[in-house]
């Protein structure tokens, strides 16, 4: 019988989401439990509806699988738009503090809800979909696992409801990136190992001799995030039917932990992941070889050795012992050149293919997020320098650097493959509008620079301001003040989020109805110039 | 799937692996780029020599430059105090008056209470010292307990209102309500908003006169303009703590509101409470 066991376990899953709403030790753990169990009911009731009690149908072993693909990248455009939104939300609610609403939709929970939406639903949903895309084509071979795609999908899906409706409820273990609580963790790490062992199983039935450079970054991104997760999340449940849980680390540790996980949480999930990204669809796009096979090999390696030992630059002048901020700190510079290769191989690999940039708005897309990568991964470095950092840290410096990776690099390389692979995942000729896409690229630009400008202009302001003494040694501004004078460049930093977020919502758009089905009649890209005919 | 193949664009073979269609070249590595990432390598030993790097057993590595970020604090710190010394020693020894009248030590002292201002007073007084509803403008020639600069460190020294120092400024309006008559209450306020505006009715300002004189004047003084020994506000200034009109008035005169200053002494200390009474002076309405 299809979905026979599935439908089971969902009910039992639901039961005991049931039992924990009436038995919980705290108001938001019942509620969330609720949430829980509506979430799962729902789900079970689509499953029902689609029941079959025939036989399925045999499978073809050698088709690729790209079901839960498609729903991923539908799953991607879709987190992205809300993810977005509200970044300028809570944009908006920082330049105009009574938008915030008590107490669902204050900034301080909406904050989180942000970062998770973009990095870890939008992203998340975007590496995922990708990886397997990219790793059943480049190993010619169908997913591992039968139905364990599909489950990976649908567990992660429940992972970013859980965690973004506990964000709203106040449920939140204040850790940066790692706010869901122990529950959310836990199903988290059974879903990451069941991705772990879909990919790596993919891997290793594999028809190629060799495994291709973009299921390596793939591979380091899955394999490093569960280590990273697992250790950073250990603590202990005040009640197993209760929200709260306090840490197994304390004090500076805690602090080191912590930033351990923040840091490689951008250099294993929002670098390495989108470099396999990158290396998959930049050559496909640009119909050109990789630029430089050891390149790709050094580069990796020396990325994933130097990244891991980073993290402490995130702690410069703190209760942290100068040694590990020295170690923090050296390793970052030495990180410069490593982050760089991906560049390189990037950008040369368009060599020759340059000319697509004039006519190919994905092409476009794709050159405009590797420079960007190119750009945050030399301010990073430049930013761990401590005398740098004793100006940046604490500043909007810091959330514009951020920015100018997630928008530029993140953002933008998702887009391009989103854009390549649609038409593909869903055999049509080619997108419904080339335009849009070209409309997309401008307003994305224009948005990111916008907001890094403005981000740099308000942080090294903001720093400076801070530290500003007058010739008898005394403090000059309040912190009032200089909250005050950020106000401009928060409403600034608003309208590039909000630019940004519209380039978003062409694509959802585009992207919608190229999946109809629809071709939208329009001119050629300008620029693009009909083949030239052969000499009669 | 090894088959040799040289790119036409580029004349570089590739390394004769194909994938979904993707080769690689078979290009070496970046001479600048190995170059710029040996150098930081070098870089990065040469640093954990110099500073605090290698953890050993039971503690790291020192650097050959014997930094740390306590030394570096302790010593950026006692330079400041060390350039602070002079002035410190001054302020204490001298009174505010007296500070005032040297420039050198004026401006000092303007500097240092203006940052203790900034750090201590704003919450109530506004980053600009332009107070709001219930916290006085400090930068007006009004002052309900005297804008002297003794006067100043005085208020400053022991607060207003604040029972846990015995030398604290100390007074409180009556509340009215239970004196006078409603109407009483509308008439006297029609008469305090005239003072410093237009009779707008006569009907009721004329018997409010009657009102204050009989009521008010003992604080307030006969011709309204206050009493800076109870803090009794100056009511023709058109200067109004709890808001202008007669509303505003009246509900003053029925039960009267007045804020408390904390003490400052046992906190900021001696030298930094003088250092703001020049400061607050400075502002523009000191007298």
């Amino acid at each position: 019988m299809k979905f026979g066991t599935e439908i089971v376990l969902l009910s039992l899953f639901a039961f005991a989401a049931l039992v924990a709403a009436g038995f919980g030790v705290d108001e938001a753990f019942r509620q969330h439990m609720w949430v829980l169990f509506f979430a799962l009911v729902g789900f079970n009731a689509i499953l029902m509806r689609n029941t079959d009690f025939k036989l399925a149908a045999p499978i073809d072993p050698a088709a690729y699988m790209d079901g839960p693909i498609r729903y991923g990248a539908i799953a991607t455009v879709f987190w992205g738009v809300v993810g977005m939104l509200v970044g300028v939300v809570i944009a908006l609610q920082l330049a105009y503090p009574h938008l915030n609403i008590e107490p669902w939709f204050n900034f301080g929970r909406l904050r989180p809800l942000h970062t998770s939406g973009v990095i870890f639903a939008f992203g998340g949903n975007a590496l995922l979909c990708t990886s397997l895309y990219v790793v059943q084509r480049t190993s010619r071979a169908r997913l591992f696992g039968g139905n364990l795609a599909w489950f990976v999908f649908w567990g992660y899906q429940l992972f970013i409801v859980m965690a973004a409706t506990g964000y709203l409820l106040g449920i939140t273990e204040g850790r940066e990136y790692a706010e869901p609580e122990w529950y959310v963790d836990l199903w988290l790490t059974i879903v990451w190992v069941a991705y772990l062992v879909l990919f790596l199983g993919t891997i290793l039935k594999r028809k190629e001799p060799h495994i291709y450079v973009a299921n390596w970054f793939y591979l380091s991104f899955i394999v490093t995030i569960a280590m990273l997760h697992v250790v950073n999340n250990l603590s202990m449940p005040v009640s197993l039917l209760g929200s709260k849980s306090y840490s197994a680390f304390s004090g500076v540790q805690d602090a080191l932990t912590q930033w351990w996980y923040g840091h490689n949480a951008v250099g294993f999930f929002l670098t390495a992941g989108f470099l396999g990204m990158m290396y998959y669809f930049v050559p496909k796009q640009a119909n050109r070889p990789v630029y430089s096979y050891r390149l790709s090999i050094i580069h990796f390696w020396a990325l994933i050795f130097l990244y891991i030992w980073a993290g402490p630059h995130h702690l410069h002048y703190t209760a942290l012992p100068d040694w590990a901020q020295t170690l923090g700190m050296v390793f970052s510079i030495m990180l410069w050149m490593p982050s760089w290769g991906g560049m390189i191989n990037g950008l040369m690999t368009l060599s020759g293919a340059w000319d697509k940039l004039r006519t190919d708005p994905i092409i476009r897309m794709m050159v405009a997020a590797v420079a960007f990568y190119g750009m945050s991964t030399f301010e990073g470095p430049m930013m761990s320098i401590k005398t740098v950092n004793s100006l940046s840290h604490y500043t909007d410096w810091t959330i514009g650097h951020v920015h100018s990776g997630a928008l530029g690099w993140v953002g933008m390389i998702s887009f391009g493959a989103i854009y390549y692979m649609v038409p593909k995942l869903w055999n049509r000729e080619r997108l419904y509008s080339l335009r849009l896409v070209a409309w997309h690229f401008w307003l994305a630009s224009l948005g990111i620079v916008v907001y890094a400008a403005v981000m740099w202009v308000s942080g090294i302001m903001q720093g400076l301001m801070w530290r500003e003494y007058d010739e008898q040694g005394f403090l000059v501004y309040t912190f009032a003040e200089t909250v005050a004078a950020m106000h401009p460049y928060y409403v600034m930093r608003a309208a590039g989020g909000a630019m940004y977020l519209s380039g978003a919502l062409i694509m959802a758009w585009n992207i919608a109805m190229t999946i109809f089905g629809y071709q939208r009649e329009e001119d050629p890209m300008p620029g693009s110039i009909d083949a030239l005919q052969p000499a009669e | 799937m090894s088959t040799q193949y040289i790119d036409d664009m580029s004349g570089v073979s590739t390394t004769g692996h194909e994938w979904d269609g993707i080769r690689e070249l078979n290009n070496p590595l970046p001479r600048w780029w190995v170059i710029t990432f040996y150098v930081t390598i070098a870089w990065a030993i040469g640093y954990t020599i110099a500073y605090p790097a290698w953890p050993m057993l039971s503690s790291a590595t020192r650097g050959v430059l014997g930094f740390s970020s306590r030394g570096e604090v302790k010593n950026e710190m006692a330079a400041a105090e060390a350039a602070k010394t002079k002035y410190v020693a001054a302020i204490k020894s001298k009174s505010v008056s007296e500070i005032a009248g040297d420039d050198a030590l004026r401006e000092f002292a303007v500097s240092a209470g203006g940052a203790a201002f900034r750090v201590n007073c704003v919450q109530c007084h506004g980053s600009g010292a332009q107070g709001s509803k219930g916290f006085p403008n400090l930068n007006d020639d009004d002052w309900l307990w005297g804008g002297k600069m003794e006067q100043i460190q005085q208020t400053i020294t022991h607060g207003i209102r604040f029972t846990a120092d015995g030398d604290t400024r100390q007074s409180e309006m009556p509340a009215f309500a239970d004196v006078l008559q409603p109407e009483q209450i509308a008439q006297v306020s029609a008469f305090v908003a005239s003072l410093s505006g237009a009779v707008k009715d006569k009907s009721m300002s004329e018997p409010g006169a009657k009102v204050f004189a009989e009521n008010c004047a003992v604080c307030h003084g006969e011709n309204a303009k206050g009493n800076r020994e109870f803090g009794a506000p100056d009511l023709t200034d058109a200067i109004w703590l709890y808001g202008p009109g007669e509303a505003a008035i009246a509900s003053q005169v029925r039960a009267p509101k007045g804020g408390v200053m904390p003490a400052w002494i046992e906190r900021l200390g001696e030298i930094k409470v003088k250092e703001l009474a020049v400061y607050v002076h400075s502002l523009g309405g000191g007298e």
